[in-house]
């Protein structure tokens, strides 16, 4: 679709397919160079903020995982570890390593459905999942079935398949019986395996040789690849605990946009898959490392394309992480710590599927919520998603306006920004003219 | 989801988010159908499930979804689509909450040969879906005639079913 004048041309895509949520991006070209581009998006987790004030903290877990289809576990994480922190529990043992298993099936669903139903068609040449299944049909049951091993655990621990209900604040309502969890097994030895081949996989794929000069920022723990916790470390040597989150980091308002963009001492910042791994590679198993080597590629990965590896690495680490929590798992003595509530602010971040999800919390003595404040990961990859557009979009400018739109998508999907709280129609137009 | 899977043939699934507004139509319809329906059909209340409906739908013979939708029409306008018979336009279920949209998992399940014998899908014309706001008085005042227009169905597949 498109108009033509003289001076400017316009393209208006509908849709952008197999971007999760509502949002629309305008770039704008004039003379051959790209002059602006902005990125518009909905961004209900704001909306969210406001709903939370004057609920009893009992009720945020159930709340929060509502706010998006795809990382409920992230939400109810960094809500949960951020109310502990203010009433002074901390989760250990069996408990937490619940929770991370917990984590590791919500990152296995996510990054399974990126990489085989939302990313795979671009490198594959099809418009959609759906027209790859006609000719790959092993392929995305493929997919699929890795998917559906991180769905059983999200619905053994979380009491069902899409929106988790068992996470409270100190712990779980119910916990699964050692017996339940070797249920899981069977499926979870399959999936690593079909992770590492998927790994081997995407490595065949041609990339685009595209580079451009990130922040990474992710959690660092002392011995873990991140979940729930860890210090805030960037690839510029900022090391920071989450409390100093808002020090650091400032949210701006856009004039096009009513989701806030997120930056780190003025300048846009990568968080996600690829930040993580760059970040954290040296707390990967030697077994994921291996398959990573064998792929030929070196670290760090500085291709945003580069993300369906990464969240194949992930994929794969995940599985590995959930096999080990299950086979040295014996179940708590109780299935949730004891809350005694008291006022105070908590904050927490932990690492969501597209990466950190920071989450601060006030609460009064009646353990009613007085103030909310979600900054979810991909208002923080907004404007390095835009930077990455303005980089990308010269080797665009010869191809007609259907085809550059199409590659920016693919740029955009790259992130897998997760609007999808909203909903999944991202308007793409590009206004080329001449200078006035 | 919290309802007990059984193995009945018929399976009615709610879709939708039921904090923001007329997005939860689907869901409260189908909460309101566990209570009519007792063993007659299997209940499932599905949230904003994407690809999970794959899963959601398999093993049922007879698959009814309910949604909010976007179409354009007056608000609480009740679409009926016989997917059996063909695809869905995807822009109808545009302002859904879903990671991939509904019709595209529908399709998704006829291309890999797994989508049920028979898939209806009631979508109701939804307004706003703003979060904590509550269902608009047009999409409430249908949430019945939904209900007895799926019961109906029900009560004729299970029939069909049962001389069949």
């Amino acid at each position: 679709m498109g108009e033509e004048t003289p001076r400017t041309r316009t393209i208006a895509v509908g849709a952008i397919a197999r971007v999760e949520g509502e949002g629309a991006l305008r770039v704008t070209v004039k003379d051959g160079a790209v002059q602006d581009v902005e990125l518009r998006i909905f961004e209900p987790p704001r909306y969210f903020e406001a709903f939370l004030v004057g609920r009893h903290y009992s009720e945020v877990p159930d709340i929060v995982a509502r706010i998006c289809g795809i990382c409920p576990v992230a939400y109810q994480m960094s809500a949960v570890h951020a109310i502990e922190q203010i009433f002074g529990l901390r989760v250990e043992g069996a408990l937490r390593d619940l929770r991370r298993l917990l984590y590791c099936g919500e990152w296995i669903e996510s990054h399974a459905l990126h990489v085989y139903m939302l990313q795979a068609p671009d490198f594959l040449g099809y418009e959609s999942a759906i027209a790859m299944a006609k000719d790959h049909p092993a392929l995305v049951t493929r997919g699929l079935r890795i998917k559906k091993a991180g769905n059983a655990i999200m619905t053994l621990l979380g009491g069902r398949s899409v929106h988790p209900v068992s996470v409270k604040v100190g712990g779980f309502s119910r916990v699964p019986s050692r017996r339940e969890l070797e249920g899981l097994t069977a499926e979870l030895l399959w999936a690593r395996d079909a992770a590492a081949e998927t790994i081997r996989w995407a490595a065949t794929f041609e990339y685009p040789d595209f580079a451009p000069d990130y922040t990474y920022v992710a959690l660092h723990h002392p011995d873990e690849y991140p979940f729930n916790e860890g210090r805030l470390e960037t690839s510029n040597g900022l090391s920071i605990s989450v409390g100093e989150f808002e020090q650091h980091f400032t949210e701006h308002q856009v004039a096009y946009s009513n989701a806030l963009h997120c930056t780190l001492q003025g300048a846009p910042y990568l968080v996600g898959p690829l930040a993580r791994i760059n970040l954290n590679h040296d707390r990967l198993p030697p077994s994921v490392k291996q398959v990573l080597a064998g792929t030929g590629l070196s670290l760090p990965l500085r291709n945003p394309f580069h993300g369906i590896i990464s969240r194949s690495i992930e994929m794969l680490y995940a599985l590995e992480e959930s096999l080990r929590v299950i086979e040295r798992y014996e179940p708590p003595p109780v299935p949730a710590l004891a809350v005694t509530v008291r006022s105070g602010t908590g904050t927490a971040c932990t690492e969501a599927p597209r990466g950190i999800l920071y989450h601060r919390y006030r609460v009064d003595g009646d353990g009613v919520v007085r103030e909310a404040k979600i900054v979810p990961p991909t208002s923080q990859n907004q404007g390095r998603i835009e930077q990455d557009l303005r980089q990308f979009m010269p080797r665009l400018l010869n191809l007609s306006n259907d085809d550059a739109a199409l590659a920016c998508e693919r740029v955009i999907r790259c992130y897998d920004p997760c609007i999808s709280c909203a909903t999944h129609f991202l308007k793409l137009e590009i206004q080329r003219g001449s200078g006035t | 989801m919290n309802s007990e899977r059984g193995s009945s043939s018929i399976r009615i699934i709610g879709l939708g988010n039921e904090f923001r507004g007329d997005d939860a139509i689907g869901l409260l319809a189908a909460r309101r159908l566990i209570g009519v329906l007792g063993d007659r059909a299997e209940v499932v209340e599905a949230g904003v499930a994407g690809v999970e409906l794959l899963e959601l739908m398999k093993g049922a013979g007879t698959v009814f979804l309910i949604d909010a939708v976007r179409s354009g029409q007056g608000l609480g306008t009740i679409h009926r689509f016989d997917v059996s018979s063909g695809p869905i336009a995807p822009a109808l279920f545009p302002r859904s909450t879903h990671a991939v949209g509904v019709a595209e998992v529908l399709e998704l399940a006829r291309t890999l040969g797994v989508l049920p014998t028979k898939v209806i899908a009631y979508g109701i014309e939804a307004g706003d879906t703003e979060v904590g706001h509550p269902l608009s008085p047009q999409v409430s005042h249908v949430l019945n005639e939904v209900v007895q227009l799926i019961l109906k169905e029900v009560e004729a597949s299970a029939c069909t079913n049962s001389i069949s």
